[in-house]
This record gives structure tokens, C-alpha cells and sequence, in this order.
């Protein structure tokens, strides 16, 4: 890669790419480059996936004043790129005087924070908008700006905008060295970036947005001011046919560590509960445990008592990303022109659009010069999903489609009703391993897992792509389905 | 394709096409056979191993021989079929049932017909199902899928293999990778009996020295891209997994034969009330579903173990679905079947005393040297004895001459005489 760009961004989680998004308005070249083969194949794939009111975090914070500002870019976001947002509001609950000492607590400092329209509200207020809590709760705090969103639908719609603004995204490269440029001095004249693999990325900044590994990228620069600690959140995917037992998110009064666990709607439909806090020793530690499934359900089970861990469908772990210090570490550093984005543990998915503009900000400040491009394109058009409109018999457009696209004819999926057009879509829109079409498509989500749909999917795949079998994936290599083809001569 | 039909039967699997030529055998003309796929014969097709049709030929045929056999008859009977069409929805009406076909032929079209016999098979049951903790590596997958990418595609899933759970597929599947180089290092079952059939446990796994590990489970997945290892841990019936006699083993791949899952989420659309212990609809001795003109036979009824018997089940079920469009089902009362002493389930659950009806049932454990009794009204009109009953063999027989009077029939184990 010959030419230098300006901004060369670390990590392709939702963090880098609404700053790659927000970049690729103005006349700048900027490269985004992941270590993994697909984006959002971080933090950002396993989380709750809830646009945060933002009165959790103690005022002052960055984690408060951005988790605010997101939150209100969300829905401007979420008509131009076309994904899953819904503002369902959130209901922390108390269940005694002493909880709800801490809702009002909570509701001034969402004051505080700037956050809007917040009520604390009776039991019966509370029961009105939500008919399967538990009878015992005394008081709720109601936040109407809080939001659900598809995460990595989210962090998929950035990327794929920003490169088609003009953004390069540099797939499966981990980036391993960092160097001042050949002609530089010292890094802030220009750095060349390498990868494990051997390529060379030059630029004249660097965002440093790599969730997890964060501090790891900040010490190849010589910076080792701060670490980075994961947090595991385990969370669990309940049954659609266990139906809506909540139509906004439901908390309990948090402790210090997280915001409690939690019972929450999916834009999807199905209920998910959780996530856990726990702090573990390895950033790969993705396992969830017999522990984590107990506390979860024991704590849903008090909010929404409706709630049984027969209905689990499928279950994951996440690792938030805690920085020394508890908050977002985000401006620049004692490197010229190395600027972090790190330690965006919860609630970064709310903050992202934020934390985009503030690092565009800093840019500007550090004196990139940033030109509006004229041709900029907002828009990012989804492809339209059949489910929805199977489930609720409106049976004319899916005629509709099937008449324009015939592919919608092949329920591919059939547990959540995805057609051969969606996997198709996810394919050509760059998603080629499992786990990928799966996040784009919703395709092996439902109560099968992919029990079904796994051999389609491949077969759509390697039509698709023209990739053997023993290449396709479940996310990058190591990861192959398959272990080579059956020695030839054997029969039965 | 028309408009309107007398019978449609979704799902064109040894049930589907067995249903389909017993209408067309009792008088039923207009006849439609949906089928998903772009093939009939169901999971038959990925059956390549013998033992099919002992029953019902009185050969040993592999799945696909099994199958070709009825596609054939079904292609004389000229019974229209619309492949790589599914069923999208079924309303019932005042008077018949309305279909939903969505098929890239037809688009969407809108069938009428006076019964449905919904022939839909089953699922396997995968690993969000069991709730075992630990990591989300690629190389666990169901047993039926590892049997496709063998049998159909032509590749290994693994080399180093556990199987969790013992149904027939994963048994299958031991013997079936073994022979192509894998080393399968053990069956893991949770019960303390094997779940498939006892011929299988011997000439899959007896036969190659695989140990099979009962009363215990798996009980982490390790490994973050490919499945590394799992931990496998003793398990009590009362307490769960047990820490003593815990163990690792390494594997590569991890294959789930934990049991099948009727597919009823079209019957749950209609309205079709289902039974919590098979996972499929409740039905009467005509094999008719909760809601009138639509019936059931096969795997989404209940998981068989034999095709043979999901043949016969459906050919009953053909020959009522033709009665019943006839307006000629015979209705005179009807009383319920309850389980007694270790029968897990019972099917029908409710019979009409007018014929002699076929009952399938499963006993909830294994047992040697026991009667099955049939009671009407608490006094047994029917005992068999039996020198061995596994859950994972179903027990057919025949109900006859039902005393008139009775208000409730119940089956039952009892006696042991060994
Ligand atoms: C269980 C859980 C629940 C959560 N719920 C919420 C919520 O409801 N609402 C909310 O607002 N927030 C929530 N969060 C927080 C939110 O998910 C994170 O703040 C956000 O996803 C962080 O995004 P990121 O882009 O910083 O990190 P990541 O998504 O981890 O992105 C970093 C990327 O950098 C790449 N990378 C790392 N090292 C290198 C390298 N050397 N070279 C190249 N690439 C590299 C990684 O592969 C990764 O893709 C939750 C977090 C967890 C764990
Ligand atoms: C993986 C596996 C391996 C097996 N191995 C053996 C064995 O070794 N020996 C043995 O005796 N038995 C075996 N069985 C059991 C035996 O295959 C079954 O008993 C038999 O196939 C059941 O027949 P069926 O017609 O009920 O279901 P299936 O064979 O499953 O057929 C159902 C058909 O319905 C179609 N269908 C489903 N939904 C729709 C819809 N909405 N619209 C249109 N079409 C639809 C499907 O595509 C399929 O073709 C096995 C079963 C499985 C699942």
C-alpha cells in the first residue's frame, strides 16, 4: 500500500467504524483496518445491544456526557443507514425503600446528565406498561429515550457506508508494529503500521479504537500509561415462542460494577436476559458457565417472575473493555498524532456516534484539515426481510417480492423466516463466513441454531463465492467447518 | 396446480408419500404433495447405511431404496406434486382449510382443500437446546448434519470425535466416521441406557471398541475457533453433573444426537394443539389433529424409530383423511388412553370406541421381563409380556374388542416375572 492516508483506524468494532462513518464525510483518506475477517467480530458482536438513556454513569464522566449525546443521534442514524432501532424506553425497578432511595438518586443524577423526560412512577404505572413484573416492586424509574438496536446490523451499516464514501477497509490484518514513516524523525511526522502478515500501512494519524487491545496497540507506540481489563457479560437468548414478556427494557437498581442484569427486548423479537459482570484474567475468555446462567436467571426471575431457563435458546459471553480509571480514555497522547478511542466498555454502543464526532473534533484540532465532501451519500439501503410480514399473514408484498427477486421464494432459514435473497444479500455485501452471514441475515438465530439451515447456507456460499468447502468458516481461519474432504476410495 | 383440493399433504417423506398413496388406494382423486426440498424421500435420502424396510419388505434397504420404492408408487398413482415448495401458513376455515404455498414456480399461491395431513418430520435438537456452558467454537454440530456433509457432500466434519447424547444418528455416525479414518473417542449419554436401538450399540460401537460413557454428560466446551476439548462429568439422577470423575477429553469436533424435535410450528399456526411429552399435535384414533380436517402422521406426530412404522402410521392416517372427506369417519365415543406404571407417553390419547385402534407408546425407562397390560375401566382385557423395553424402542399393538360400557382405558407396565 503505497500512498500514506491521513487516518489510518485501529479496529473495526462500532467505535471505529462511526469514526470511519464520521470521516468519510470530508475530503480525507482514511483506512480501517481489523485483525479479524469481518467487522464488528469484537465486543460489539456480543453485547445487549441497548441505546442507553445515560443516567447510570456519574455526571462528569465522558461515559455520561457521550452515552447522552449518542443516544440522541441514534435516530437520524437509523433512517439514513437503514437498521434496527426502536426507542422502548427503560423501567429500573425497586423493590424497597432502600432501592428506591437509589432510583431517585439515579433519576438526579440522569438530571444531571442532561438526560430527558425521565419519570419516577408508581406500581401501578408500572404495571400498566409492563403486566409481567413482579407484583412486589415498589417503585420505577421510566427513561422513554432509551432504544434497542440490532448491534452488529449497526456496526455492519457504518462500515458499509463509510466504504462506500470512500473509507478502505483492510479485512484479517492484525496490526503488530507501529513505526515512525521511513522519512520521519519521529512518529508524529507519519507512522507506518504492519501487520502480521506482512503488509504496511502509512498514515498520518492514528485512531486507536481496538476495544480489548487497546493497550496493547498504545504500547507499540511506547505509550503504556494505561491497561485494559475485561469484563464478561454472559447473556441469554430466549425462544420466540416464549413471546413479549417486556416491551421496554427492564432493570434492577445497579450496583458498582454494571447496571445489574437485566431483561431485554431484541429488535428481533425474541426476549434476551442478562448480562453478568464479572472481571477474568484472559481477553479470550469467552466462555459462559453454569454460574453465570444460574445468577441470570435468578435475578431476571425477580423482575419479570414469567421468565424459565427451559426457553434458552442459545447463550453468549462478551468482554467490556475497562480502561484504568473506569472511564472512556479518548484524545491524544504523548505520541503526536496517536489518538485513542480505548477502553469503551458499556455504555460505548450508545456513545459510539459521540465518540465519533469528538474524535473528528480532535482531528481538527491537531490540524487535519477536514472539507466537507459535496458527494458524501448517507444513505444506505437495507434489503427488505419477509419474517415480520410471514408472522402477521400479510401475505401481498412478500408476492411482491417474490415476482421481483425469485430468491425470496427459498426459505433458507426457516426458524426466523430468512429467504435466499437476504443470504444472498449478506453474502455480496461482503459477509462470507458464517457467523457473518448470520449477523447480516439473521439466518441460524432461531430455536435451531442451524440445524437446518447450515448445509443450505454453505451450499448458497460456495455458489456465491466459489470457495471450497474446506475454506468456508464460522469466523475466519481456524475456524473451518470442515477437515478436508473424505479419502477417496471408501465406501460403505 | 389447481385451486382446489381434496387432501394436501405437507412434507413429501416416507409419511408424506406413504399418506398420499393411501388416499389415492381409498378413492381420493384430487390429491397435492408439497415437498420443500427439490427431492421426495425426507431424511431417507441421507440414509445411506442398511437396515431399512425389515418390516415392511421384509429386506434390508438402504434410506434411499427405502424411499424409492414409494416415490415410484407415487409416480404411477400420478399424485401431483409441487417440489421446492414450502407450506407457509394453513387457515382453517368454516368449511376446509386454506393454504399458503410459497414456491419459486408459483410465487405465492392460495390452496383450498378439505383435509391437510401434516407430514412434516422432525429436527434434531442442537446444543442451545442442552444449555452446556463454555466457549462457541466452530466443530460442534448435530449428528444429522455431520451425516449430510458425509453422505451427500463428501467430507470429513473432524478427526478426533465425541458424540454427546446416543440416539441412533450419533451411533450411526460413530461407526459410519470410524470407518473413514476418524477416531471417535466416546458416546457421552446422559441416561443411564443407551437412547438409540440396542442392534446399533452393538455393530456401532461394541463392535469398534468405543466406549460409551452413560449417566454422564458434557459439561463445558473449551476451544475458541475449533472445538478443542470438552469436559465431561459423571451425572446424578437427583443432583446433576458430579466434580468426582470429571474428566477432559480432546476433540476436534463435537457431534449432538440428543433426540429429535417434531417440526410443528406450521401446526402451531393453524391452531393445532400439541402435546408437551412427543412435541407433537394431540390426536384421536383417526389420527386427526385438534382442529377438524387437519391430521398428522410420521415424525411431526411423534419420533419413530423405524420408518417402517412411520410407513404404516401414515397409511392409516390416508386411509381416515379419505373417510373423513367422504363424510364417512365413523364417530361413536370417545374415551381417554391414560399412561400407567412407566409408559412415558401413549399414542392416541384418546380413542373412539367404534374400531379397534393401533396405540404406539414408549416406556419411560428400560425394563426386562415386564407385561404391558391394557385396563378398561381398571380390568386388563389385554397382557403381553415383554423380555426387554427401551425408551428408545417404540411398542406397537392393537386395541380390540373394547368393552362397550368403558369410560377410560389406561396401559401400563406391572408384574415383573423374571
Ligand atoms: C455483555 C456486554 C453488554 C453490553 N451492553 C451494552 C449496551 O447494551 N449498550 C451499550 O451502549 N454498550 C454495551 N456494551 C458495551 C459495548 O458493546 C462496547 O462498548 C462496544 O462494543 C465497544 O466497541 P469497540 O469498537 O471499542 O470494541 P470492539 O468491538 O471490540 O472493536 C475493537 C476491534 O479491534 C480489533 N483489533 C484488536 N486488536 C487489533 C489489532 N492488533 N489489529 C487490528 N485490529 C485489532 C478487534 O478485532 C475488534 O474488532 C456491552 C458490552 C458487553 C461486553
Ligand atoms: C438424521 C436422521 C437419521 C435417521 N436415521 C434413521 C435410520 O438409520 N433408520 C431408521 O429406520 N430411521 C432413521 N431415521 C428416522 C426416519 O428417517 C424417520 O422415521 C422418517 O424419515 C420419518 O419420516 P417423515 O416423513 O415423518 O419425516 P421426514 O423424513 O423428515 O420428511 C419430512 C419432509 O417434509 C418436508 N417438509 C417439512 N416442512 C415442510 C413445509 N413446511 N413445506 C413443505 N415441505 C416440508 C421435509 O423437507 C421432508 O422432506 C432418521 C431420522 C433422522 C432425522
Amino acid at each position: 500500500m503505497g500512498e500514506t492516508f491521513d487516518v489510518a483506524i485501529i479496529g473495526a468494532g462500532v467505535v471505529g467504524g462511526a469514526i470511519a462513518r464520521e470521516l468519510s464525510r470530508y475530503k480525507i483518506t482514511v483506512a480501517l483496518i481489523e485483525k479479524e475477517v469481518d467487522v464488528s467480530f469484537g465486543t460489539s458482536k456480543a453485547n445487549s445491544g441497548i441505546i442507553h438513556a445515560g443516567f447510570h454513569s456519574p455526571p462528569g464522566s465522558l461515559k455520561a456526557r457521550l452515552a447522552v449525546r449518542g443516544n440522541r443521534a441514534f435516530d437520524l442514524l437509523a433512517e439514513e443507514l437503514g437498521f434496527p432501532f426502536e426507542r422502548r424506553g427503560e423501567l429500573t425497578v425497586a423493590f424497597n425503600d432502600e432501592e428506591a432511595e437509589i432510583l431517585r438518586r439515579l433519576y438526579y443524577q440522569g438530571k444531571q446528565n442532561k438526560v430527558q423526560y425521565m419519570e419516577l412512577i408508581g406500581k401501578e404505572r408500572a404495571f400498566q406498561m409492563e403486566p409481567n413484573l413482579n407484583p412486589d416492586i415498589l417503585q420505577a424509574l421510566y427513561a422513554p429515550t432509551a432504544g434497542i438496536i440490532g448491534p452488529y446490523e449497526y456496526c455492519f451499516a457504518l462500515v458499509e457506508n463509510a466504504v462506500e464514501n470512500g473509507v478502505e477497509l483492510i479485512l484479517g490484518e492484525k496490526v503488530k508494529e507501529i513505526n515512525p514513516a521511513k522519512s520521519a524523525r519521529f512518529y508524529g511526522e507519519g507512522f507506518k503500521i504492519k501487520t502480521e502478515k506482512g503488509l504496511s500501512i502509512n498514515s498520518r494519524f492514528i485512531i486507536n479504537a481496538a476495544g480489548l487491545y487497546a493497550d496493547e496497540i498504545a504500547s507499540l507506540v511506547g505509550l503504556n500509561d494505561f491497561r485494559i481489563f475485561p469484563r464478561k457479560g454472559e447473556e441469554y437468548l430466549l425462544d420466540r415462542r416464549v413471546g413479549n414478556l417486556v416491551h421496554r427494557v427492564i432493570f434492577p437498581v445497579p450496583t458498582v460494577k454494571s447496571k445489574g442484569m437485566l431483561v431485554i427486548p431484541t429488535v428481533d423479537g425474541p426476549v434476551m436476559v442478562g448480562p453478568t459482570a464479572d472481571d477474568v484474567e484472559s481477553k479470550e475468555d469467552y466462555g459462559t458457565t453454569r454460574e453465570g446462567l444460574k445468577r441470570v436467571f435468578e435475578h431476571a426471575q425477580k423482575m419479570i417472575p414469567g421468565i424459565r431457563n427451559k426457553d434458552v435458546i442459545t447463550s453468549f459471553a462478551g468482554l467490556r473493555p475497562v480502561a484504568t480509571g473506569n472511564d472512556f480514555i479518548i484524545g491524544t497522547t504523548k505520541v503526536k498524532h496517536f489518538i485513542n478511542a480505548a477502553g469503551i466498555q458499556s455504555p460505548g454502543l450508545t456513545a459510539s456516534p459521540a465518540i465519533a464526532e469528538m474524535i473528528r473534533d480532535i482531528l481538527l484540532h491537531e490540524g487535519l484539515k477536514l472539507e466537507v465532501k459535496r458527494d458524501f451519500n448517507p444513505i444506505r439501503k437495507p434489503i427488505p426481510r419477509i419474517r415480520r410480514l410471514v408472522e402477521e399473514r400479510d401475505f401481498r408484498p412478500v408476492r411482491e417480492l417474490v415476482r421481483e427477486n425469485p430468491l425470496y421464494s427459498r426459505i433458507v432459514c426457516r426458524c426466523e423466516n430468512v429467504t435466499e435473497a437476504e443470504v444472498v444479500d449478506a453474502i455480496r455485501r461482503g459477509h462470507t463466513t458464517m457467523d457473518g452471514i448470520k449477523f447480516a441475515s439473521r439466518a441460524r438465530t432461531g430455536r435451531c441454531q442451524g440445524g437446518f439451515c447450515t448445509a443450505r447456507i454453505i451450499k448458497i456460499l460456495q455458489r456465491e463465492t466459489g470457495l471450497p468447502l474446506e475454506k468456508i468458516t464460522k469466523k475466519g481461519p481456524g475456524s473451518e467447518l470442515v477437515r478436508g474432504r473424505l479419502p477417496k476410495g471408501v465406501t460403505v | 396446480m389447481k385451486r382446489f383440493y381434496d387432501a394436501v399433504i405437507i412434507g413429501a417423506g416416507p409419511a408424506g408419500l406413504a399418506a398420499a398413496l393411501s388416499l389415492k388406494r381409498n378413492g381420493i382423486e384430487k390429491i397435492l404433495l408439497v415437498e420443500r426440498e427439490g427431492y421426495c424421500g425426507g431424511v431417507l435420502t441421507q440414509c445411506i447405511h442398511n437396515g431399512f424396510g425389515l418390516h415392511k419388505f421384509r429386506k434390508e434397504l438402504t434410506g434411499p431404496e427405502y424411499a424409492e420404492r414409494y416415490i415410484e408408487l407415487v409416480e404411477k398413482e400420478r399424485i401431483e406434486i409441487l417440489k421446492k415448495t414450502i407450506a407457509l401458513d394453513i387457515i382453517p376455515l368454516e368449511e376446509g382449510l386454506t393454504l399458503y404455498l410459497l414456491s419459486e414456480e408459483h410465487g405465492l399461491p392460495e390452496v383450498s382443500a378439505r383435509a391437510v395431513i401434516l407430514a412434516m418430520g422432525c429436527r434434531e435438537r442442537n446444543r442451545g437446546n442442552l444449555n452446556i456452558p463454555g466457549t462457541r467454537p466452530e466443530g460442534i454440530m448435530t449428528a444429522g448434519l455431520a451425516q449430510k456433509l458425509v453422505n451427500i457432500e463428501g467430507y470429513m466434519p473432524g478427526k478426533e470425535i465425541v458424540i454427546l447424547g446416543s440416539g441412533d444418528i450419533g451411533l450411526i455416525m460413530a461407526r459410519r466416521l470410524t470407518w473413514e479414518g476418524a477416531r471417535v473417542k466416546c458416546v457421552v449419554e446422559l441416561q443411564p441406557y443407551p437412547g438409540g436401538l440396542m442392534r446399533n450399540v452393538v455393530q456401532c460401537l461394541n463392535d469398534f471398541n468405543i466406549p460409551l460413557y452413560l449417566s454422564h454428560t458434557v459439561t463445558r466446551i473449551m476451544g475458541n475457533r475449533r472445538i478443542e476439548a470438552v469436559e465431561i462429568s459423571p451425572t446424578d439422577e437427583t443432583a446433576g453433573p458430579k466434580e468426582r470423575g470429571r474428566f477432559i477429553e480432546s476433540c476436534d469436533t463435537l457431534l449432538l444426537s440428543v433426540g429429535l424435535v417434531p417440526e410443528n410450528e406450521l401446526s402451531l399456526k393453524a391452531g393445532v394443539m400439541l402435546d408437551p411429552v412427543t412435541g407433537g399435535p394431540v390426536v384421536d384414533s383417526n389420527l386427526m389433529t385438534s382442529v377438524p380436517g387437519i391430521f398428522a402422521c410420521g415424525n411431526v406426530l411423534h419420533v419413530h424409530d423405524l420408518v417402517d412404522y412411520v410407513s404404516d402410521e401414515a397409511e392409516r392416517c390416508g386411509e381416515k383423511a379419505a373417510l373423513y372427506i367422504m363424510g364417512r369417519l365413523k364417530k361413536k365415543r370417545e374415551i381417554p388412553v391414560r399412561t400407567g406404571n412407566m409408559v412415558r407417553y401413549v399414542l392416541p390419547s384418546r380413542i373412539d370406541i367404534a374400531e379397534p385402534v393401533h396405540l404406539s407408546l414408549r416406556p419411560i425407562a428400560p425394563e426386562e421381563n415386564t407385561h404391558l397390560l391394557l385396563k378398561a375401566n381398571g380390568s386388563v382385557i389385554y397382557k403381553k409380556k415383554y423380555r426387554k423395553i427401551m425408551p428408545g424402542s417404540m411398542i406397537r399393538f392393537e386395541a380390540k374388542n373394547i368393552p362397550e360400557e368403558t369410560e377410560s382405558l389406561e396401559i401400563t407396565f406391572e408384574g415383573k416375572t423374571g
